[in-house]
């Protein structure tokens, strides 16, 4: 017994190596596997704190770039307003109001919502950002998030009660649905962590008419994701030989190192969606006690 | 000032430098990532304890990681060099002691090339340890290779010049303080 007390005394600094070793790894591995670490949420709240503080400063230089994106997205919308049209028959008046649903039978499915990012990186391979909107705003994991001007930007993956962590596209862990605009077919976006100007579409036949400057949107097949957002173009075009599908680099249409006002999307049916989804991977994995 | 003061004061500017201007300078290249935090822990004076200097080197790291979003990444990597701080230095100081004449490791205090050999070896225990960490999730041998050569170089770059810009007028310790 004396000796073990020894043998801890004498290796005491160590030892203590050791553990914090541990601890930092245990933090690092846990985080990774579940994209969250616990104690994550308070220190959430104080990074978030500093970092709206840096924003307020950094929003004056980043403006008037935001405010010409801004504009530019009000244009598209007012030129969907009702009033641009002239109604030929005023007997099919068709109404639809802001209501979740009405009897015609219009279901609100997305809901926007606005947010500021507070802090943003470019530089790592697994890039986050932060928004000033949390639980208390609505705000839960696995939402899309998309730029100023309608492009998809990330989604969210944790959230305390007044910020959220957001899992930007420039992560190499990042994997997207998408569809070409033109043709409709389909593929992955991911990014390969290499440079941040430059995403990559798998997955389209080569069968596929691709020219550059090609639309990519947001493809249909997203629990989270609202479908025909807008990606990016495509830059790059080249063929993999030992499949029969293109590899094309897409140029993002979102602009990560200016992202300042984002829109968070909540898809209001996702619950409804994902239980359908487990519940029919729980019945194919054992299907002896599902009754049929 | 004190070296409690001082150090805390020096500890907010190194956090937030690295956070605020390193992190968010453009996009360089993919192996590129500017360091320049854990100078924090290599500044840190002489008479710190060991246990001490692993203390502080885990709050370092884990202050940034929140920062970053990757909780024990980096405090693992400062832990590390924390640990093997005080054996590099018993190695580089001559045993007549400068390592008594000054507060904490600098040029002046070590010498240059002793200094550098110091920052260097310690530099690239840290970048190693924490792209081999980063390399587990993804990646293959040769970009772990490069990233460490590059980010140590960009790393000991900018270490140069921190020492170069703002030379630290260290008081020379004597008996009566």
């Amino acid at each position: 017994m004396r000796n073990i007390f020894l043998f801890i005394r004498r290796y005491f600094t160590f030892l203590t190596f050791l553990v914090l070793q541990v601890v930092s790894l245990w933090f690092l591995f846990t985080y990774n596997r579940f994209h969250r670490a616990k104690g994550l949420g308070v220190a959430n709240e104080v990074t978030g704190w500093f970092n709206s503080k840096y924003n307020m400063a950094e929003d004056f230089l980043t403006m008037k770039e935001e405010n010409r994106r801004v504009h530019k997205m009000n244009d598209s919308l007012m030129n969907l307003l009702s009033a641009n049209f002239l109604k030929t028959d005023t007997t099919t008046l068709l109404v639809t109001d802001s209501v979740p649903f009405d009897t015609l039978g219009h279901y609100r499915q997305y809901l926007y919502r606005t947010a500021q990012v507070v802090y943003n990186t470019v530089n790592a391979e697994k890039n986050y950002f932060q928004i000033n909107k949390g639980s208390k705003d609505g705000v839960a994991d696995y939402m899309a998030v998309l730029g100023s001007d309608g492009s998809l930007a990330g989604t969210v993956l944790n959230v305390s009660q007044n910020f959220s962590v957001v899992m930007s596209l420039l992560h190499i862990q990042n994997k997207v649905s998408a569809l070409m605009k033109r043709t409709g077919n389909a593929g992955n976006v991911f990014w390969d962590g290499k440079n941040p100007h430059l995403l990559t579409l798998t997955g389209i036949p080569k069968s596929d008419s691709i020219s550059k400057g090609d639309t990519v949107i947001t493809g249909n097949y997203s629990e989270s994701i609202p479908p025909g957002k807008m990606v990016g173009t495509v830059a790059e075009i080249s063929k993999d030989e030992a499949t029969g599908f293109y590899v094309l680099r897409i140029k993002p249409a979102a602009n990560f190192q200016t992202l300042q006002q984002v829109f968070v999307v909540e898809n209001l049916r996702y619950k409804e969606q994902h239980a359908l989804l487990e519940q029919t991977k729980k019945e194919i994995d054992n299907p002896k006690q599902t009754n049929r | 000032m004190s070296d409690l003061v001082r150090n805390i004061i020096r500890f907010a500017v190194f956090i937030f430098l690295q956070v605020y201007v390193l992190n968010k300078v453009p996009h360089l290249h993919q192996y590129i990532t500017p360091y320049l935090y854990y100078l924090f822990i290599l500044w840190l004076p002489f008479s710190v304890s060991r246990m001490g200097l692993l203390i502080v080197g885990f709050i370092t790291g884990i202050t940034l990681d929140f920062f970053m979003m990757t909780p024990g990444l980096h405090a693992a990597a400062c832990v590390l060099i924390a640990y093997f701080r005080p054996f590099i230095i018993n190695i580089l100081t001559p045993k007549d002691s400068s390592e008594f004449n000054y507060r904490e490791p600098s040029p002046k205090a070590l010498g240059w090339t002793p200094y550098l050999i110091y920052t260097f070896v310690l530099t690239l225990f840290h970048h190693s340890y924490m792209v081999l960490l980063e390399w587990l999730s993804f990646g293959s041998f040769l970009h772990f290779l490069i990233k460490v050569i590059a980010t140590t170089g960009i790393s000991m770059l900018m270490i140069i010049t921190a020492e170069l810009l703002f030379p630290r007028r260290l008081k020379f310790r004597t008996n009566t303080s």
